[in-house]
């Protein structure tokens, strides 16, 4: 889809609808989001969200692999021993030498320590224990992790960020920091804050990870979406999370 | 794909075309109900008897940004006493593939007669809530919402 | 399996109207869209929805493909006694799914 978006009216639509954008505020896509759609995330009984959460936490304690052992057997409660984690990845890991995310971590225990196998990315259970593992920081200001190893990785990120891609030859940046508040269609753009994954998303309807959600701005841009789990994801990430330092986890947030 | 349950490509697609968002979707799919299936519906509800307005108030957003997920609720004025109660409550509208959105059983036990649920919706429309009280009398209330797209979908 | 978040509050004076919200996990498959394969997705939706309190229906629900997935219920009942609410889902092949919260009535 988007090929019509091609056409001149709709990129003048575009920089036109750009309203006026507050200048140094950072907002969370949770405030430009309408009453109907905060209400279902401020309050977890009406959060579909928490269903993953809900999921994940079943499986924190679910025995697996030839030892039989949980998540739980290792970690204890998650909320104290995960608490704050999900704040500071990526982080870099000194295995493979290269950022790993929440969900990359938590594959690789379950593969290599757990030995249960590692979980496909997107899978409902790996969705679901990231976003279990997420919680565990909600509200905690985000909270990247001081360490020179991330810094080439972190700036591979920003230039991909600002760098023109797919059909529709469009920038991160061009949407999220040029038309940030304006419109395209009828959605908001917001500042692409990584504030709330994994997030359940209404056009979803289901929770899914911040590299889905990616993936849908690329298709947006009609660029060739990278592979999931790809570096280039990460890379991307360990940006938005620097961008967005200090601001609060969401997660699960629910987002249009 | 995964989203988009009952909207076609073809109708976001013209949508974010015309840059004008959900307001301006006039495109049909091949099947959805009419207004006049949703007459039928309703009529099929209450047994053909007379509707009044008032008594329900139906809280829905006038304008959503998915139709995915549209929150609603429903409070019926009823002391919800077992003389005197609100025996169901139906939502139809009138663009869906289906007329019927849910219909809710109520009890004296309920203490009193509200109820929230999410619908989707694939397209802009009215959509009608109606009362069934104790006595047999039926009252209703109209809502309009605006549905717009969000864009960025997967495929 | 597919688990729902149930909200009822623990304690409830006798009398009072009690908020009860639910949560499902489903997909609420409408049968009205095509897969890939362009073939229509088999409608799998809850169909019906039930909760009694002691033993008693005091709600329940007809639900149609409009229904959200992951369908959301929020209504209210008086609380009379100590015991328990038990809540059923069931799909259109005809399973269900239950689940129960205990009530503290004081
Ligand atoms: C056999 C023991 C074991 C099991 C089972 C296990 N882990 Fe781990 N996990 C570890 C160890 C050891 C570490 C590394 C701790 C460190 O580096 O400080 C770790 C690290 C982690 C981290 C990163 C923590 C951080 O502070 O960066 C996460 C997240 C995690 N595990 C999640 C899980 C999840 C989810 C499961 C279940 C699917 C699981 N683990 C199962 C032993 C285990
Ligand atoms: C053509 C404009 C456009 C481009 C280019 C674009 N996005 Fe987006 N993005 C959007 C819109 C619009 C939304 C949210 C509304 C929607 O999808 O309905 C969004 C949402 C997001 C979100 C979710 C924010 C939240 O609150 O959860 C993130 C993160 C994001 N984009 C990151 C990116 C990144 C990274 C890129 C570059 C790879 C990118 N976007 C490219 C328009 C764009």
């Amino acid at each position: 889809m988007w090929n019509e978006l091609r056409s001149a009216g709709v990129i003048a639509a575009l920089a036109l609808c750009a309203g006026a954008r507050a200048e140094d505020a950072r907002r969370s896509g949770f405030d430009d989001m309408g009453p109907g759609t905060q209400a279902m995330q401020r309050e977890d009984s009406s959060n579909p969200g928490m269903l993953s959460a809900l999921e994940g936490e079943s499986l924190w304690s679910a025995p697996a692999g030839p030892a039989q052992t949980s998540c739980a057997s290792c970690h204890g409660e998650a909320s104290a021993s995960m608490k704050g984690v999900a704040a500071r990845y990526p982080a870099f890991d000194t295995a493979s030498q290269r950022p790993l995310d929440l969900a990359g971590r938590i594959s690789q225990c379950r593969d290599q320590r757990q030995q249960a196998g590692p979980l496909p990315r997107e899978s409902r259970e790996l969705v679901a224990l990231t976003t279990y593992v997420g919680l565990q920081s909600r509200g905690q200001p985000i909270a990247p992790p001081e360490d020179a190893r991330l810094t080439p990785f972190r700036d591979a990120g920003k230039a991909l960020y600002s760098q023109r891609m797919g059909q529709l030859n469009f920038s991160c940046a061009q949407c999220h920091d040029e038309n940030a508040g304006g419109h395209l269609g009828a959605a908001l753009i917001p500042q692409a804050h990584p504030t709330g994954y994994p997030l359940y998303r209404l056009e979803w309807q289901a929770t899914g990870s911040l590299q889905r959600r990616l993936r849908n701005c690329m298709i947006g841009t009609r660029a060739e979406p990278f592979t999931y789990g790809g570096l280039e994801y990460i890379e991307l990430e360990l940006f938005l999370m620097q961008r967005a330092a200090g601001m609060a986890i969401e997660t699960p947030a629910v987002r249009p | 794909m995964n989203g988009g349950l009952m909207r076609s490509a073809t109708t976001r697609r013209n949508a974010l075309a015309l840059g004008l968002g959900a307001l301006t979707i006039t495109l049909t799919r091949p099947a959805r109900a009419t207004p006049e299936i949703m007459e039928q519906a309703i009529k099929a509800f209450t047994g053909g008897k007379r509707v009044q307005e008032g008594r329900v108030t139906f809280d829905i957003s006038l304008l959503v940004e998915n139709g995915n997920s549209v929150p609603f609720s429903v409070l019926v004025e009823s002391p919800m006493t077992k003389a005197d109660h609100v025996t169901r409550i139906g939502i139809f509208n009138e663009k869906n593939p289906l007329p019927d959105v849910a219909i809710f059983t109520l009890t004296p036990r309920c203490g009193r007669a509200s109820v929230a649920s999410r619908m989707r919706l694939n397209d802009t429309q009215f959509i009608t809530a109606i009362a069934e009280l104790s006595d047999g009398s039926y009252w209703s209330a109209v809502s309009e919402v605006i549905v717009t797209l969000p864009a960025c979908v997967e495929d | 399996m597919a688990r729902a978040l149930i909200n009822v509050p623990a304690k409830a004076k006798r009398g009072e109207i009690i908020e009860i919200k639910t949560l499902m996990a489903h997909p609420m498959e409408t049968g009205f869209r095509t897969g890939v394969d362009g073939k229509l997705v088999p409608r799998d939706i809850i169909t019906q929805f039930v909760c009694t309190y002691n033993g008693e229906v005091v709600f329940s629900a007809e639900l149609f493909p409009a229904i959200t997935a992951n369908p959301f219920l929020a209504f209210t009942t008086i609380a009379t006694e100590s015991g328990a609410l038990v809540f059923s889902w069931t799909d259109n092949h005809g399973q269900t799914q239950v689940q129960t919260a205990p009530i503290h009535v004081e």
